[in-house]
C-alpha cells in the first residue's frame, strides 16, 4: 500500500470538499429558486463535466495552466508556483469536474422543501443568511451530506485530469488512481490489487451511503 | 447520532473541527522530502534500485516517477517541478539544454539496447534478425504486437526502426499495440493478450517478468542509438546533484550495467 499516494488522495478529497461545498450551496439555492437570465445555459454548463471526457478539461486546463500562456503566468503571479504539476493544479480541476456531482444532490434536496416552510421562515422575520442556514440546510443535509459522499468518491477515482495536468510526482499529484496505474505498468500486481481493493470498498460505501440518505429523504418529505 | 453530536457543538467548535479535519489531510502529506527526478520507463527496475543505494550511502531519499521520454519534454517545458531528468534519448535534453532550462548540456549515462519478446505460450520465436516476426505474420499468427509510442517514446522509436530495417513495418503496423511509454509496451508484451513486443532489454532482465517468456536482442545496427542522457535542471537542489554526481560514480554504474545497459566511456 503507497500512503503517501492514499494520503494525498484523501487530502485532495477533503480540501476539492471544503473549496467546492460553500460555493455548490450558493449555486444550487440559485438553480432551484432563482429566476435568472440563462438559467438553462448554467445549469447546462454545471453538467457539462458529467459528459465531458476528461482529456478535453485536460488540455483546456494544460494550456491555460501552462506558464508560458498570459492566465497561467498571472495564476502563477498570484500562487506564487506554476499550477501545472502541482497539487495546487489538481486542485483546481478535481474542484472544476465536481461541480456537478455537488450541485445535483444539494439542489434536488432544496427542491424538496415545501414552499410555505420557506415562506414562514420569511414571515418570521429571518433574514436569507438564518433561514439558509437555520431552515433550508437543517431540512436539505441529506443531499449535503449525498454530494460530499459523491465528491469525495469520485475525487479518489479521477484519473485522466489528473495524469494529464499532473504526471505523477510522488506527495505531490501522484494519487491512488494513478499510483495503481504505475504500479500495474511496473509489474506490482499485488500492491495495486491491495489499493484497487481499497478504492472498490470505498467507493461501494460512498454508493452505499448515497442511497441511504436517498430514502431517509424521501420518506421524511412525505411527512407533514 | 453524529448529527446530535454536531448540532449540540457551537459554531467555533464547529470549524475547529473542520480545521483539525483540513490540517490532518495535510500535515499527512508532507512526510516525504527530497527532489522529484523525472526518469525514462526504461529506467523502471535499475533507477529504482539505484535511488536505494544511493540513500543507503548518503541518507538522502529522492522521488522518482516514470514515463517516456517525450511526455516529460513536454511537461518541462510547460514547468514541471522536476529536479533532474533522465532522458532515454539525448536529443530531448539537448533540446531542453538549448532553451535554457537545463544547468547545462548534462552527461550520457547509458547506452539501451531493444530485445524482441514473446511470452510463454506464444506461437512467435524470436530471433535477432526478426526472422520469427515474419513468419508469424505470414502465417497470420499474430493478433496484437507491443512497442512503445514512437511518436514520443524514445524505444518506440527503437522498435519501429528495427521492424522498418526487417521490412516488416508495414505488414505489422495494423497488429502493433502502443504503450504510453516502454514499461506499458512490457507490460502488454508479457500480458498474454499480444503475442509478443519490441521493448527494453533493461525491462526484460527485471525479476519481476523473469521467466515469462524468451526474448533475443536485436544488433545495435538495426536502430540509432538509444543513447541516454541526464541533466539537471536550473533549480536542482544539494540532493538532486548529488543524486547526478552518484549516477556516475561505480556502484550506480555495476547497476546499470547489470539491468543491461552499455555504459559510455567514463568522462
Amino acid at each position: 500500500m503507497d500512503w503517501t499516494a492514499f494520503a494525498l488522495s484523501l487530502k485532495l478529497a477533503v480540501w476539492t470538499c471544503v473549496l467546492l461545498l460553500p460555493l455548490a450551496i450558493l449555486i444550487a439555492r440559485a438553480l432551484a429558486w432563482g429566476r435568472f437570465p440563462l438559467k438553462s445555459v448554467v445549469e447546462s454548463l454545471i453538467m457539462l463535466p458529467l459528459v465531458l471526457p476528461p482529456t478535453v478539461l485536460g488540455f483546456y486546463l494544460l494550456v491555460a495552466f501552462s506558464p508560458q500562456s498570459t492566465f497561467g503566468a498571472f495564476l502563477k503571479a498570484i500562487v506564487g508556483e506554476p499550477l501545472v504539476f502541482t497539487f495546487a493544479g489538481i486542485l483546481v480541476a478535481s474542484v472544476l469536474i465536481n461541480l456537478p456531482f455537488a450541485v445535483q444532490p444539494i439542489q434536488r434536496a432544496l427542491e424538496a422543501i415545501p414552499p410555505n416552510v420557506r415562506e414562514a421562515a420569511f414571515v418570521s422575520g429571518l433574514s436569507r443568511w438564518e433561514t439558509m442556514r437555520r431552515v433550508e440546510l437543517p431540512l436539505a443535509w441529506p443531499g449535503v451530506v449525498s454530494a460530499i459522499a459523491l465528491v469525495i468518491a469520485h475525487t479518489l477515482g479521477e484519473f485522466g485530469v489528473i495524469l494529464m495536468i499532473g504526471g505523477s510526482i510522488p506527495g505531490q499529484t501522484r494519487v491512488m488512481s494513478i499510483a495503481i496505474y504505475d504500479n500495474v505498468q511496473a509489474f506490482r500486481t499485488d500492491q495495486a490489487a491491495v489499493m484497487s481493493a481499497a478504492l472498490l470498498a470505498f467507493s461501494l460505501a460512498a454508493i452505499a451511503l448515497v442511497h441511504v440518505l436517498a430514502r431517509w429523504q424521501r420518506t421524511t418529505s412525505h411527512a407533514p | 447520532m453524529v448529527s446530535k453530536v454536531l448540532r449540540a457543538a457551537s459554531a467555533p467548535v464547529r470549524l475547529l473541527l473542520l480545521g483539525a479535519f483540513v490540517w490532518l489531510g495535510t500535515a499527512c502529506v508532507q512526510a516525504e522530502e527530497g527532489p522529484v527526478i523525472a526518469a525514462a520507463a526504461d529506467l523502471n527496475f535499475a533507477l529504482t534500485e539505484v535511488a536505494q543505494r544511493f540513500r543507503d550511502v548518503t541518507g538522502h531519499t529522492v522521488k522518482l516517477t516514470f514515463g517516456s521520454s517525450g511526455n516529460f519534454f513536454t511537461q518541462i517545458t510547460n514547468g514541471a517541478p522536476f529536479q533532474l531528468f533522465l532522458s532515454a534519448d539525448e536529443a530531448y535534453v539537448q533540446k531542453l539544454a538549448e532553451r535554457g532550462l537545463m544547468r547545462d548540456g548534462g552527461a550520457l549515462y547509458a547506452v539501451g539496447r531493444v530485445v524482441v519478446y514473446a511470452p510463454n505460450g506464444s506461437p512467435l520465436k524470436v530471433d535477432g534478425a526478426l526472422a520469427g516476426v515474419a513468419a508469424a505474420l505470414g502465417d497470420g499468427q499474430i493478433s496484437h504486437f507491443a512497442i512503445a509510442n514512437p511518436e514520443h517514446a524514445p524505444y518506440g522509436r527503437a522498435a519501429r526502426e528495427a521492424l522498418e530495417a526487417a521490412g516488416l513495418w508495414s505488414k505489422i503496423r495494423p497488429f502493433l499495440v502502443l504503450g504510453e511509454n516502454a514499461t506499458q509496451a512490457m507490460q502488454f508484451a508479457t500480458s498474454g493478450s499480444a503475442q509478443g513486443g519490441i521493448v527494453p532489454l533493461s525491462l526484460v532482465l527485471a525479476s519481476q517478468v523473469e521467466g515469462h517468456g524468451t526474448w533475443a536482442l536485436l544488433p545495435e545496427s538495426s536502430h540509432a542509438p538509444l543513447r541516454q542522457r541526464m541533466a539537471l535542471l536550473k533549480d536542482a537542489d544539494e540532493v538532486a546533484t548529488a543524486f547526478y554526481d552518484f549516477m556516475q560514480t561505480t556502484p550506480a554504474r555495476e547497476i546499470m550495467q547489470r539491468h543491461g545497459f552499455i555504459l559510455p566511456v567514463s568522462n
